[in-house]
């Protein structure tokens, strides 16, 4: 698990990074440590994963992808791997999960799927279905949006 | 709203990638873009201001954080809709929450820290009045988490 000095480092990280000429100085006055402590922890962190990602994520409605749809479909087990790999290579697809399923839902696979329309979004998901010979699926388009904010770790 | 040039688009394509591990990651970046460090700078905040960045900075596994995360999708009673969503936000650990197309007609995302903290969150969901059925979604494989878009 973390060390203390780790879990400051991710409260201080998980906000918005400074926009100037040297950030992880003002990062590190912040923590308390040299720069150099804290880029060295920080390419560790990559390193080992628990860092997904150090950059920009954009509003995409605001750059030209209006559309998106949560589509959930029915993927046999024996196919699931060839599937998700195939499926993870178009770059409209954002997400890809494996998840349980419930005895009145068969959905065991999820897919974030973004485009410039709603149109744009089902022309992507018919090509998916064929591309993978799969014919259960459904569409769940967003009716509204109730909360999207980042996740605050070890605040509690 | 700022159109966006040419120069912002190399801009923001290397932004959604990876900031330099570097004592000056931006200068880093204005090298590769053929420009200079305060010309990526201000841009990079003219581009913020503007509304086209969520959020730039760390964005974390948060199962290696310890965390485990679910998807969670509740049928409420179509009257009972903003009470119940409104009940849902106010979880920290809540971080999307959005009302879809479908008779489970609210879908959230759920990060806790260990079990307990998952259990009594959803129990206590559950009961909201206005709550018909609940299924608790857990992910049994992440296959692509990757929010990027190539602009052109």
């Amino acid at each position: 698990m973390l060390s203390e000095l780790d879990k400051r480092i991710v409260r201080a990280m998980q906000g918005d990074f400074p926009i100037c000429a040297e950030p992880y100085k003002k990062i590190a006055q912040e923590v308390g440590i040299p720069v150099e402590l804290l880029l060295e922890r920080l390419t560790l962190m990559k390193e080992q994963g628990q860092i997904r990602k150090l950059g920009a994520v954009l509003r995409h409605r605001e750059i030209g992808f209006s559309a998106n749809v949560l589509c959930v479909w029915v993927v046999p087990e024996e196919r699931m791997e060839k599937v998700a790999a195939n499926m993870c290579l178009n770059a409209a697809v954002t997400h890809c999960y494996d998840r349980n399923t419930m005895p009145d839902w068969p959905y065991n696979f999820y897919t974030m799927i973004h485009g410039s329309s709603r149109e744009e979004c089902e022309a992507i998901v018919d090509e998916l279905a064929i591309e993978n010979n799969l014919s259960e699926r459904r569409l769940l388009f967003t009716l509204k949006e109730w909360k999207k904010t980042s996740m605050s770790y070890f605040t509690e | 709203m700022l159109g966006l040039t040419e120069f912002d688009k190399s801009l923001l394509n290397l932004l959604q990638g990876s900031i330099a591990l570097s004592q000056r990651p931006f200068r880093d970046m204005a090298e590769k873009l053929g420009s200079d460090e305060q010309t990526v700078i201000d841009r990079i905040n003219l581009l913020k201001e503007n509304g086209y960045v969520r959020r730039i900075g760390a964005f974390f596994n948060s199962e290696k954080l310890g965390y485990t995360g679910t998807l969670v999708a509740v049928s409420v009673k179509p009257d009972k809709i903003a009470s119940v969503a409104e009940a849902i936000n106010k979880y920290p650990g809540i971080t999307h929450n959005y009302e879809r197309e479908c008779d489970y007609n609210l879908w959230f995302t759920l990060l806790t820290p260990d079990s307990e903290t998952h259990d009594r969150i959803i129990n206590e969901i559950g009961a909201l009045p206005g709550v018909e059925k609940l299924m608790d979604l857990s992910a049994r494989r992440k296959y692509k988490i990757n929010v990027r878009f190539n602009l052109k």
